[in-house]
């Protein structure tokens, strides 16, 4: 089979431990915390106060303009307070709903199947979208119902279904592709019909021989998407690299993908979607992996937002050695996290508890001016010029020359410099102390 | 013969004509540049530091005298050069309050918890803008030393207990240190002010609490013992609002705390406590 790909990129080792291990629900904790931002854009507005009996899925917090996303309550219970709690990825403690679960588990009146769910018009399933509170599961966390509906001068032709999973150690997308292709491609069509597309592509990496099996097997009864194998690369799975890859197509700088006809959704958002149209399933649980060598119980769970990551590790056998690093998502492009009391969000896609097996230190050297980090940029940048710049305030020719915010923050350049120099962190630095000037 | 006196003779007229063009728009062309401009520069420290809010001394010294700004605006020259410029523009003599900068945080090794080992890179603004450093506070000092490599006086250093410290003969009041730091937690106060609530973080007590042994928990005792309408409780902060009144009832005052949050400066603690 013919496989796509981009140009620059790392392999790093990959590590996909659990990949074989079946999604299993982990029981329902006594506490939920959920914070009131778990997406880009604004925080939503609470609907509830202390003291308020919430249902599952019952929505506790409204989308604050376009660009922010509904909340709701991940299981039936009681309002305990709403108060500021640890964030995985503020790093400070933020505005959260805290819940307590009457163990009932009772569903809001709005659950249920639609009779009429595979005939949804494309305004019914964007609202149901919106509605559902759903986002970008794969770790960015930009909310979907924004994605599904352009500007009308921007026609979208292609949708592509991101099963690339390109972080090493994650696997949920790729067991839920395993587990529920089905479900999955049906996403895929409604997402399709939402944005009049022509064609839709699956995209998985060629290290999940499974999950293509089971895509394939699927794809049967669904003629009208295609299944496409991208080379096993860092990272494969960005949103504009796999364009490139597929379509050959190239993001302008500053663009989206809608400037050139593509809209890009992951595996478990597009099951999301499925659900929400279905069932009028709000958001309120997903998938996620557990690994790394501090982890004793790695596998792939299906948790309710909210629960804390104290609790996943204590129900799946707890830590094993000295945990040196904790990260919410994957090693590349994840966030260290200070605590384990902080709560699954919408965009955890994996835990990852990490000892000193995995996390060296190393003192940064001076750049040897060997280039490796530009023939590995995804974006064709001059990562070693930028670090220079942003370190010495050249903030605007970084910016203007040097193309400072079209880093997609991948990491390729950190991992790959024989000095180990932290690129991605002067480079996250120079783009805030930008924002800061604005 | 004839030829070279002839391209003698040309050259002759050429540098003629030439010069007296020059003359001409010399004449036509000058820009009077008031001399006072270079007076006021040469009573100026010359540190070249901004503080003032323009790029170095000259072009201070030309906006005040295009009346553009007043004449005290630069710190480490004080009152002495505030009043030779006021004389020598036959300003009103212009007064100058001395200030220095303080660090209001007591986030120290000791007094702050940890919340992780920070591996990143080392600079305050740095860390501020993507780790948030290794402090549970995220209003305190992160303790790499920005402030301290910006001050352009030499008039700050590391302590041993992990925070910045200013030697107030040294400080000229110019703040840039103050711009430097990511946490706002730099202040510039008058010199002779003896009384500060040492803490910004505005979480609720009981989560301060666990974070910093120095933090003010938001109890409020402070302000029942200050006078009326001296102090105030905001965003879970104790506020002095009127310093000179908070100063003379100092004592009374910080017994009350708790954690010891709002204290004396060390300075006046030496002698008076
Ligand atoms: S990889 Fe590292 S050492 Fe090599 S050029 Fe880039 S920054 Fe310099
Ligand atoms: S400069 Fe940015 S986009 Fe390029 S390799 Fe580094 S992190 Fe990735
Ligand atoms: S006062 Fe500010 S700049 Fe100075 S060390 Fe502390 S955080 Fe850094």
């Amino acid at each position: 089979m013919n496989k796509f790909t981009f140009r620059g990129g790392v392999h790093p080792p990959y590590n996909k431990i659990t990949s074989n291990k079946k999604i299993e629900a982990l029981p329902l904790p006594e506490v939920l915390y959920v914070p009131l931002s778990q997406h880009a854009g604004k925080p939503a507005k609470p609907l509830v106060k202390r003291g308020d009996v919430v249902k599952k899925g019952q929505k506790i917090g409204e989308a604050d303009g376009f660009i922010s996303a509904n909340i709701h309550a991940p299981t039936s219970g009681k309002v305990k307070s709403i108060m500021e709690h640890p964030h995985p990825v503020f790093l400070e403690n933020v505005p959260t709903v805290i819940i307590e679960a009457d163990g009932d588990d009772t569903w809001f009146d709005g659950y249920g199947e639609r009779k009429d769910w595979q005939e949804r018009t494309r305004e019914e399933i964007i609202n149901d979208v919106k509605e559902a509170g759903i986002v970008g599961l794969g770790g960015a966390a930009f909310p979907s119902h924004v994605k599904l509906s352009p500007p009308p001068e921007k026609k979208i032709d292609t949708v592509i279904i991101n099963g690339a999973e390109c972080e090493p150690y994650l696997t949920a997308d790729d067991r839920l592709m395993q587990e529920r292709p089905e479900d999955m491609l049906w996403g895929a069509r409604l997402i399709k019909r939402a944005v009049g597309a022509e064609k839709v592509y699956i995209a998985i990496e060629d290290n999940k021989p499974k999950a293509i099996n089971s895509i394939q097997d699927a794809l049967r009864e669904f003629d009208d998407i295609e299944l496409r194998v991208v080379k096993t690369k860092y990272p494969e799975g960005a949103e504009k690299q796999l364009i490139k890859a597929l379509t050959g197509r190239e993001v302008p700088r500053g663009g989206l993908p809608m400037d050139v006809g593509c809209l890009v959704h992951n595996a478990g958002t597009s099951i999301a979607i499925y659900e929400a149209v279905r069932f009028g399933k709000p958001l309120i649980e997903r998938v996620l992996t557990l690994s790394g060598s501090g982890a004793q119980g790695k596998g792939n769970y299906l948790v309710r937002i909210g629960t804390q990551f104290s609790y996943i590790v204590g129900k799946t056998g707890g830590t094993s050695g000295d945990i040196k690093k904790v990260i919410m998502g994957g090693p590349m492009m994840g966030i260290s996290q200070y605590s384990l009391d902080v709560p699954v969000i919408k965009g955890t896609s994996g835990i990852l508890l990490f000892t000193s097996k995995e996390v060296k230190f190393h003192e940064p050297y001076p750049c040897i001016r060997c280039s490796r980090c530009v023939s590995v940029c995804p974006m064709g940048l001059l990562p070693l010029i930028l670090v220079d710049l942003v370190k010495y305030g050249r903030l605007e020719i970084a910016k203007e020359q040097y193309g400072l915010l079209d880093c997609i923050e991948c990491g390729s350049c950190a991992y790959i410099c024989p000095s180990h120099i932290p690129h991605v962190q002067w480079i996250k630095y120079g783009k805030s102390e930008l924002r800061r000037k604005k | 013969m004839n030829a070279l006196t002839g391209a003698l003779l040309t050259m002759a007229i050429l540098g003629l004509i030439f010069s007296l063009f020059l003359v001409l728009a010399y004449k036509k062309l000058k820009v009077e540049e008031d001399p006072r401009i270079h007076e006021i520069v040469e009573i100026l420290p010359g540190a070249n530091c901004g503080g003032c809010g323009y790029p170095g001394c000259s072009a201070y010294a030309e906006a005040v005298v295009r009346g553009e700004a007043p004449p005290n605006l630069c710190a480490p020259g004080g009152q002495e050069v505030a009043e030779a410029i006021s004389k020598l523009l036959g300003l009103e003599i212009a007064t100058m309050e001395k200030k220095v900068a303080k660090l209001m945080c007591r986030g120290s090794i000791e007094n702050a918890v940890r919340r992780a080992e920070y591996t990143g890179i080392e600079t305050c603004r740095v860390a501020d803008a993507t780790l948030k450093g290794d402090k549970a506070c995220v209003y305190g000092c992160l303790g790499f030393g920005d402030c301290v490599r910006s001050c352009p006086f030499d008039a700050m250093y590391m302590g041993e207990e992990g925070l910045p410290h200013i030697i107030e003969e040294k400080c000229t009041g110019c703040g840039i240190c103050v711009e430097t730091c990511p946490r706002d937690i730099l202040e510039l106060v008058p010199i002779e002010r003896k009384v500060f609530v040492f803490c910004k973080n505005i979480e609720r007590g009981a989560v301060a609490r666990k974070y910093c042994k120095a933090a003010c928990i938001a109890c409020g005792l402070c302000v029942k013992a200050a006078p009326e309408g001296t102090m105030k409780m905001e965003n879970n902060l104790a506020v002095i609002i009127d310093w000179k009144s908070v100063d003379e009832h100092a004592e009374e005052i910080i017994a009350k705390c708790p954690t010891k949050a709002i204290k004396l400066d060390e300075k006046f603690a030496e002698v008076e406590v």
